[in-house]
């Protein structure tokens, strides 16, 4: 399913429990950048997500994309630059109560305390949005769409790593987000299972027109359901293009990492050859 | 000035955390199951180890009183001094540093494993602060349980003296004497005084054991860490406050 020819003209998001339409949210990020002491991991980074789109950020590991997308969800403060979600500051507790985002953490985040019921029933509870009763239909329709309402009462220690994907993108789900952020969600998954939740990523864009921001180093997945991807290396954005544009790149750097080869003459393949092992 | 640096800024963040859980206070009755389950952990569970503590230093109190008082004939005084000590002091001190050492020590180990492993940044983003679910519940908890405790903790530690000044031959008065003396030199006062002493003490700990959790940063090697500083800090604060809250109270 390419979402490459969707392109991104929807503005607004459908609710998908009640239905009910909200403006989507836009994200601009403008020239962002991070240093933790004296490492820069984010250097002077811009661009704009527009409303009901999947934008990608793609980049081998290290590159700081976990940490650009803590920046966009308001878990850390720009060292310099901007992030703004709809134009708001997103590390103020305003924004939150204007702008519904939620974030689906690389390994779930789920709370080990609770239930996998508990863990999607507790924005709700909190928030007040409705009596117990329309909270536990919320809770198991969003449990149902991804197919985990059979593990409604296990723990997240129960689970498989999937399974914690799975339940994590449940419980953002709940919030009825206006922007969905992702880290790395297909990591440490089998390919199967990383074809099914690329599969529910592009299903929530198409369904309810979620701006949704994917952070990954996964190819297949960045080219197949994104709108735009960005490639960050070392913490620069080096390319922004359609995944068309990217594909077609001649830029050494997008080569190499789209289409990885490994030479095994290279003398450090040779250094691990044994007499028993030739 | 590294270390001064340090200080002040545990200091600042504890204060803003507390100001923090403050502003959430009105949230408390809705918070209540949480409320209940937190006096369960900081009052049910510590109990038993109070009441072992208590006893004992209730036994040794009255072992060391009735050894330096006999010389001067003053052994009929034994159920003055530990009761007063108890009271003012002891019950207070020694319930509080159990309360760092096994509640305390829980308490960070739970958030700062929450914190790394993003729990609380999954709060965060999903709108719900951590400090009025995960600090407020436990502030009031203890606010309620200490108290609770510090009464079990005098009756216990008294009655844990009177068996000693009855049984134990060196020291050898009746209960009705020890209790007398007790109920004579012992006011409602110097009670009270331990209580406003321990509810201090319980408030602080409890603060500062939330927010080094919630503070703490890296992986799973710095949860260890963290607990570590917690009961420390804790420590080293009932010491200090000791001193303080004993002069304000005089």
């Amino acid at each position: 399913m390419s979402a490459e020819t969707t392109e991104a003209n929807c503005s607004k998001t459908r609710n998908p429990f009640t239905g009910v339409e909200a403006d989507a949210v836009s994200v601009r990020v403008d020239g962002l950048s991070k240093k933790f002491g004296d490492l820069a991991v984010l250097r002077n980074i811009s661009f704009d997500v527009k409303p009901g789109e999947i934008f990608v950020i793609m980049g081998p590991s290290g590159s700081g994309k976990s940490v650009l997308l803590r920046h966009i969800a308001g878990l850390e403060a720009p060292t310099s630059g901007t992030v703004a979600v709809d134009g708001l500051d997103p590390t103020l507790e305003e924004t939150r109560d204007r702008v519904r985002l939620a974030l689906v953490f690389q390994e779930g985040a789920l709370f080990n305390s609770l239930s996998v019921y508990d863990n999607l029933a507790l924005y709700p509870r909190e928030h007040r949005s409705g009596n117990e009763m329309a909270i536990s239909e919320r809770v198991m329709h969003a449990l149902k769409i991804l197919s985990v309402e059979k593990s409604a009462n296990q723990f997240p220690s129960e689970l498989s790593g999937g399974m914690k994907k799975r339940v994590s993108i449940a419980r953002a789900l709940v919030m009825e987000p206006q922007l969905l952020l992702y880290d790395e969600p297909t990591s440490e998954l089998d390919p199967v299972m990383g074809a099914t939740i690329s599969e529910i990523i592009a299903t929530l864009k198409n369904e309810y027109s979620v701006t949704s921001i994917v952070v990954t180093h996964d190819r297949d997945l960045a080219l197949t359901i994104s709108n735009r991807v960005g490639i960050l290396m070392a913490g620069k954005l080096i390319s922004l293009g359609t995944p068309g544009e990217l594909r077609k790149s001649q830029e050494p750097r997008i080569v190499d990492f789209l289409n990885p080869k490994i030479d095994i003459e290279h003398p450090r393949f040779k250094q691990l050859e044994t007499p028993e092992n030739p | 000035m590294k270390q001064i640096n340090a200080v002040l800024e545990g200091a600042g963040s504890m204060v803003m955390l507390l100001l923090r859980a403050g502003s959430y206070a009105g949230s408390l009755p809705r918070q209540w199951a949480r409320f209940v389950e937190q006096c369960y952990l900081i009052g049910y569970t510590t109990l038993p180890i109070v009441t072992i503590l208590s006893f004992f230093i209730g036994t040794v109190l009255a072992l060391e009183a009735g050894y330096s008082m006999e010389g001067f004939g003053a052994k009929e005084f034994i159920g003055s001094l530990v009761g007063l000590s108890m009271a003012r002091e002891l019950g207070p001190m020694m319930t509080s540093v159990l309360l760092a050492g096994r509640v305390g020590s829980a308490i960070t180990a739970e958030l700062a494993s929450m914190k790394v492993y993003h729990e609380v940044d999954a709060l965060t983003t999903m709108n719900i602060p951590p400090a009025k679910i995960l600090v407020l519940p436990r502030l009031a908890a203890v606010l309620v349980m200490m108290p609770v405790l510090i009464v079990f903790a005098n009756i216990v530690g008294w009655f844990g003296g009177s068996v000693v000044a009855r049984y134990v031959s060196s020291v050898g008065i009746s209960s009705e004497s020890y209790f007398a003396a007790l109920r004579h030199y012992t006011k409602f006062k110097d009670v009270m005084n331990g209580m406003a002493k321990a509810e201090v003490f319980g408030f602080v700990v409890v603060l500062v054991c939330c927010n080094i959790g919630l503070n703490t940063r890296g992986g799973p090697r710095e949860i260890g860490a963290a607990v570590t500083r917690a009961v420390v800090t804790s420590l080293i604060l009932i010491l200090i406050l000791d001193y303080f809250v004993t002069k304000l109270l005089m």
